[in-house]
C-alpha cells in the first residue's frame, strides 16, 4: 500500500495526525505529509485508511 | 426511490455520493446552474488566481465518477421554482423534474453593490468563471481596489499583491475581522497586509463606483477618491432562496431545518450554506458558510433520508490562507467576552487564540499552528471551563 496527500485539498484539519501520527505530519505551510517513503509497512495500513476515512476534504489518497 | 438535488457543490454531491455508497437504488439526480463539472470554491480566491492553475485540480470528482454512480449531472439549468406538495422542481427552461426526494443545496450568492457601480471591471468571486476573469486581470497587475476585508478580500489581496498588483483594502471597520476576531487579532492580521504591500483603507465604506464604460474610481463615504483599474467586492453572501419564495418551504436567513436536514415540508431537505440548522447546543438556527460543514450536511442529510438520524459535529472549522499562512478557526467566537493568546504571541507569525464566553471555552484560532490548535477541538467541543484549563496548565 503507498499513500499520498493532495497538497490542493488539505484544508490542514489534521485528522489524519490523531489517527495515524506514524504516517502523517503538518509541514509548514499547515499540509499534511507523508512520513513513509514508498510502501508502507503492513501494521499501519489500518490506521492510514482510517486516516482517509476521517479527512474531511478526502485529501489522502491510497494506492493498493 | 428518486432524488433530486439541486446544487451540485460540496454539499450535493456528498448527498449524492454517500445515498449510492449506502445502496441506494433509484435515481440521483444532480442538478447545476453553473455549466462547468462540480467544482470547489475554496481554491478560486487562493491558488486558482496564480497561472499555471490547472481546472481539472479543482474538480470535487472526476467525469467518470458520476457515470460510474449513476449519478445523472444535469448542469447549466437552473431551478425557478419549487412545488414543495408534488415535489416537483421547474427549470428555466420550462422543463420540470419530479422526484420523491428533494434536497435544496443551493448555496449563497455573492453581495453586489447597487446597478450603477456594477461596471465592467468589477468583480465577486462565487463561480469558477468570476475566478477565471479575475486572474486574467490580476496578470496585467493592475491597481486593485478591494472592497470589504473578510476572508475573500484577504486571500484575493494576498495573492494580487504577491502577483505583483497595487493593492488596497477598503473596509468599514476600524481593522477588518474586528468583530469576528477582538481588536488585538485584527491589529495583529491588519499588520499582515501592511506587512506584504498592501494598504488599509479602514473606517469608511464605499459610496459608488464611477468609470466611463469600466470602472476606474473607487468614492468612498468622506468623499476620498481611490483610483482603480479592477474592484474586487468581498462584501459577503446571501443564501440563494430566491427561487424558493412562494414554496411552502419555510425560509428565514436561508432554509429552515431541524438538527438533521429536514425542511418544513415532508420530502425536503436541505444543507449546506443556504440551509439553517437547528443547533441543540445553541438552541438557535444557524446558517454557517463553512466548507467542511457543507459536506457534513451533505453527508447527514442522506442519512436522514435513509432512516438514520446522526446530524453533525458539534465544532465547525474554518480555514483561510492569507500571505503565505494558513488561519483555521474551531467553533465560534460570537459573543465571546475573552480572549488570550496560548501558544506563539500576536506580533509572530505563529499563533492559537483561544476564545470563551462566561467562563468556558467555545472557540480557538490558529496561525500557522495546525498542530497546537488540534489539542484545543476537544476543549471546543466540551465547551471545557476556563478555571480548570488555567489549574491544569
Ligand atoms: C472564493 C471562495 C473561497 C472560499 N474559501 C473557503 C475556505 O478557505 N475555507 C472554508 O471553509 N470555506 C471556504 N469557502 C466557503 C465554501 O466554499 C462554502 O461553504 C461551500 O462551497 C458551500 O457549499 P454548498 O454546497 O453549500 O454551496 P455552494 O458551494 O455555494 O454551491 C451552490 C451551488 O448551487 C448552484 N445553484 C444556486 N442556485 C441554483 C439554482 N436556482 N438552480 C440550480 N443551481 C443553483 C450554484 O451554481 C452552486 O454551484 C469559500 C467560498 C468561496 C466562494
Amino acid at each position: 500500500m503507498k499513500v499520498r496527500v493532495d497538497e490542493d485539498k488539505c484544508c490542514g484539519f489534521a485528522a489524519c495526525l490523531s489517527v495515524a501520527p506514524k504516517v502523517f505530519d503538518i509541514d509548514s505551510d499547515q499540509i499534511a505529509v507523508v512520513l513513509v517513503d514508498g510502501e508502507l509497512p503492513e501494521d499501519l495500513h489500518a490506521c492510514a485508511r482510517e486516516a482517509a476515512e476521517a479527512c474531511p476534504t478526502d485529501a489522502i489518497l491510497i494506492e493498493e | 426511490m428518486d432524488v433530486l438535488i439541486v446544487g451540485a457543490s460540496v454539499a450535493g454531491v456528498a448527498t449524492a455520493d454517500t445515498l449510492r455508497a449506502q445502496g441506494l437504488q433509484g435515481r440521483i439526480v444532480l442538478l447545476d446552474a453553473d455549466p462547468h463539472l462540480p467544482y470547489d470554491k475554496p481554491p478560486l480566491s487562493k491558488q486558482a488566481l496564480k497561472p499555471g492553475w490547472e481546472d481539472s485540480k479543482g474538480w470535487l470528482r472526476p467525469e467518470a465518477h458520476y457515470r460510474d454512480n449513476g449519478i445523472e449531472l444535469v448542469l447549466g439549468r437552473a431551478a425557478r421554482a419549487l412545488d414543495a406538495e408534488r415535489r416537483v422542481v421547474t427549470l428555466d427552461d420550462g422543463t420540470a423534474l419530479s422526484a420523491d426526494t428533494v434536497v435544496l443545496a443551493t448555496g449563497v450568492r455573492a453581495r453586489r453593490l447597487p446597478e450603477p457601480s456594477m461596471l465592467p471591471g468589477v468583480f465577486t468571486i462565487r463561480t469558477w468563471a468570476d475566478s477565471r476573469a479575475l486572474r486574467d486581470e490580476l496578470a496585467r497587475r493592475p491597481r486593485l481596489v478591494i472592497v470589504g476585508g473578510g476572508f475573500i478580500g484577504a486571500e484575493v489581496a494576498s495573492v494580487a499583491a504577491e502577483l505583483g498588483a497595487d493593492v488596497t483594502i477598503v473596509e468599514a471597520l476600524q481593522h477588518p475581522f474586528q468583530q469576528l476576531f477582538g481588536p488585538e487579532v485584527a491589529a495583529a492580521l491588519a499588520s499582515r497586509h501592511t506587512a506584504h504591500g498592501v494598504r488599509l483603507r479602514c473606517g469608511q465604506g464605499v459610496d459608488r463606483l464611477e468609470g466611463d464604460g469600466r470602472v476606474e474610481r473607487v468614492v468612498l463615504t468622506d468623499g476620498e477618491v481611490l483610483d482603480a483599474d479592477v474592484v474586487l467586492l468581498g462584501l459577503g453572501a446571501q443564501p440563494a432562496t430566491d427561487w424558493l419564495r412562494g414554496s411552502g418551504v419555510e425560509l428565514a436567513d436561508g432554509v429552515v431545518c431541524d438538527q438533521f436536514g429536514r425542511t418544513t415540508r415532508t420530502g425536503i431537505y436541505a444543507a449546506g450554506d443556504v440551509a439553517a440548522w437547528w443547533n441543540p447546543v445553541t438552541g438557535v438556527h444557524e446558517r454557517i458558510e463553512h466548507w467542511t460543514t457543507a459536506k457534513e450536511q451533505g453527508t447527514a442529510v442522506a442519512h436522514t433520508i435513509s432512516g438514520d438520524e446522526r446530524g453533525v459535529g458539534k465544532v465547525p472549522y474554518f480555514w483561510s490562507d492569507q500571505h503565505g499562512g494558513r488561519l483555521q478557526f474551531l467553533g465560534t467566537s460570537e459573543g465571546h467576552d475573552r480572549s488570550e493568546v496560548v501558544h506563539g504571541s500576536l506580533g509572530s507569525d505563529e499563533y492559537v487564540v483561544l476564545y470563551s464566553k462566561a467562563g468556558r471555552v467555545i472557540g480557538a484560532l490558529g496561525l500557522a499552528a495546525a498542530r497546537h490548535l488540534m489539542r484545543y477541538r476537544l476543549l471546543v467541543e466540551q465547551r471545557a471551563r476556563l478555571a480548570e484549563l488555567e489549574v491544569a496548565s
